[in-house]
């Protein structure tokens, strides 16, 4: 296959040094992973192996220990975003990747349709036009109309995962980082995700995505990429006392 | 966000008193005072660099006394600095801020910054009306026709959600929440590329400072205002700023893009700043 990666990580590491508890804390290591356009590489593994490290590190909300993350940009320039400055990421960001995270983390008193449509109004798309199309994705995801008005700040936990990912998907981005976005939505919704992010792999994005179920990678995953839990993880050593008793 | 820079500063530093050699060895993080032992100067600011690129908010965070407002008020010429370079670009133009005359200074201030203190008596003329308020700086640029600067401060007064009918009464009479809205209008009436905020929602209502901050994301989106927004406060960083600088002691400990600073946090201070907040 001639398809060029659009991300490659080579040897990524991750440690948190936690100067106030005096301890190094391993968290990934030695990763390397690929991500094509139109296809989705599924990070698997268990809990502690640094899945959703690796991913935060590509957003650059962690920096990297070591390693590189190759990343080609729309205009063919190839960007190591472990090292790449501030203002880079934050273009990048703008228009190239974007995150799904468990969590949603919106500023507070906006209404759910403005928080999906903002994305898109920040790449320069018309207000009228971005909130339409948020109220499709909305609809498509399932969350009851009465909502888009209110800010999700309120929301359940499935609510707010859809506000999330509605709001991920619709921005099309070049790379999609996904972490867990289903894991607190009920069967019919879960498909329709699946259809939507089968639709995005249609448009030639590119994903990288964390599943809570093996059944989503088997159905999602085009590439699978197991991480280990760094040795040692399980007993933190002392920064200043590299002799083991 | 392009990627036009609108503000580059290098090693600016500010010095509070006659200043020995041994200032800058003895202060500092390291040192955990910022009062040069040998000589009592206080080393406000030291070695300050950083750029600010159009429509980009930059957060500036640290306790009382890390030198976040020296050096945003060297800036914007409260004070001057005792060394350093500050280039500002405008149309096309370029500033070297520290050698311009007063006269220059003056320019700059009235019609390209805008400035907004936490204290609103440092930012209001006490004496004028809030709209007389607005119409000081207004005279200053190109607008002298009363009946068009007074359409002007209505405009502005409106948009910072100051009751326009109150417009001829002074900032007394005005809350502590009003009167920062009257001096964001202010400090908005040229329609400055550049904005200097310095803890403005400090000591405010949380609801108050809440339509505050409203309000500085939504010009910021409508006009891609470059600002530097100084606080203490996490949650003010967390809200506005794309990127933020971590201060101490007078200097400049971290930087990164705001999401890396609260999440990753990589210095030990920095750390237990985050950590004592949540």
């Amino acid at each position: 296959m001639s398809i060029q990666p659009i991300l490659e990580v080579e040897d990524f590491s991750k440690t948190f040094i936690l100067h106030e508890q005096d301890k190094e804390l391993p968290s990934s290591h030695n990763v390397f992973l690929k991500a094509y356009p139109g296809r989705l590489t599924a990070l698997t593994g268990p809990t502690g192996a640094g899945k959703s490290t690796v991913l935060k590190g590509i957003y650059r909300t962690y920096l990297p220990t070591s390693g590189r993350m190759l990343f080609t940009t729309e205009n063919g320039q190839k960007v190591d975003l472990a090292t790449a400055n501030e203002h880079q990421i934050l273009a990048l960001r703008k228009e190239e990747i974007g995150f799904v995270t468990q969590f949603l983390h919106t500023l507070p008193r906006q209404s759910t349709e403005d928080v999906v449509a903002m994305p898109l109004i920040k790449k320069g798309e018309s207000r009228t036009i971005a909130i339409e199309k948020a109220r499709e994705i909305l609809s498509q995801l399932n969350l009851p109309e009465r909502l888009w008005a209110i800010s999700p700040a309120t929301f359940s936990g499935g609510e707010k995962q859809r506000v999330n990912l509605a709001r991920g998907l619709l921005a099309q981005p070049r790379l999609l980082l996904l972490d867990e976005p289903t894991a607190s939505l009920d069967p019919k919704t879960t498909d329709r995700v699946v259809d939507l992010i089968g639709n995005l792999k249609q448009t030639g994005t590119a994903m990288i995505a964390i599943f809570h179920d093996m059944d989503l990678v088997n159905r999602l995953a085009d590439d699978v990429v197991e991480l280990e839990p760094p040795v040692g993880t399980e007993n933190f050593f002392n920064v200043h006392n590299h002799e083991v008793a | 966000m392009s990627n036009k820079k609108v503000l580059e500063v290098r090693n600016l530093s500010k010095v509070y008193g006659k200043g020995c050699p041994k200032c800058i060895e003895s202060t500092g993080p390291e040192r955990n005072t910022n009062i040069c032992p040998h000589c009592g100067s206080v080393v406000a600011a030291h070695d300050i660099s950083f750029d600010l690129y159009k429509g980009e908010i930059l957060g500036i965070m640290g306790e009382s006394g890390s030198g976040k407002s020296t050096s945003v008020k060297n800036l914007f010429f409260d004070e001057i600095p005792t060394s350093g370079q500050a280039t500002f670009f405008d149309d096309g133009k370029q500033y070297d801020l520290f050698s311009l005359n007063a006269q220059q200074k003056r320019h700059l201030r009235n019609h390209r910054f805008g400035m907004v203190y936490q204290n609103p008596v440092l930012g209001l003329n006490f004496n004028v009306s809030a709209g007389g308020n607005i119409a000081e700086r207004l005279l200053m640029s190109s607008l002298s026709h009363y009946g068009d600067i007074r359409a002007r401060a209505i405009e502005l007064l409106s948009r910072t959600e100051v009751l326009t009918e109150r417009m001829d009464e002074l900032p007394k009479n005005f809350s502590g929440g009003m009167q920062q809205r009257v001096q964001i209008a202010k400090a908005l009436a040229t329609n400055p590329p550049l904005l200097f905020l310095d803890e403005v929602t400090t000591g405010l209502d949380l609801s108050v400072q809440a339509a505050i901050l409203d309000l500085i994301m939504e010009i910021q989106r409508e006009s891609g205002t470059a600002m530097i927004v100084v606080t203490h406060d996490l949650g003010v960083i967390r809200l506005l700023a794309d990127r933020t600088l971590v201060m101490k002691y007078g200097r400049i400990i971290e930087t990164g893009l705001t999401d890396q600073i609260l999440e990753d946090p990589q210095d030990a201070y920095t750390q237990r700043l985050v950590a004592s907040a949540l």
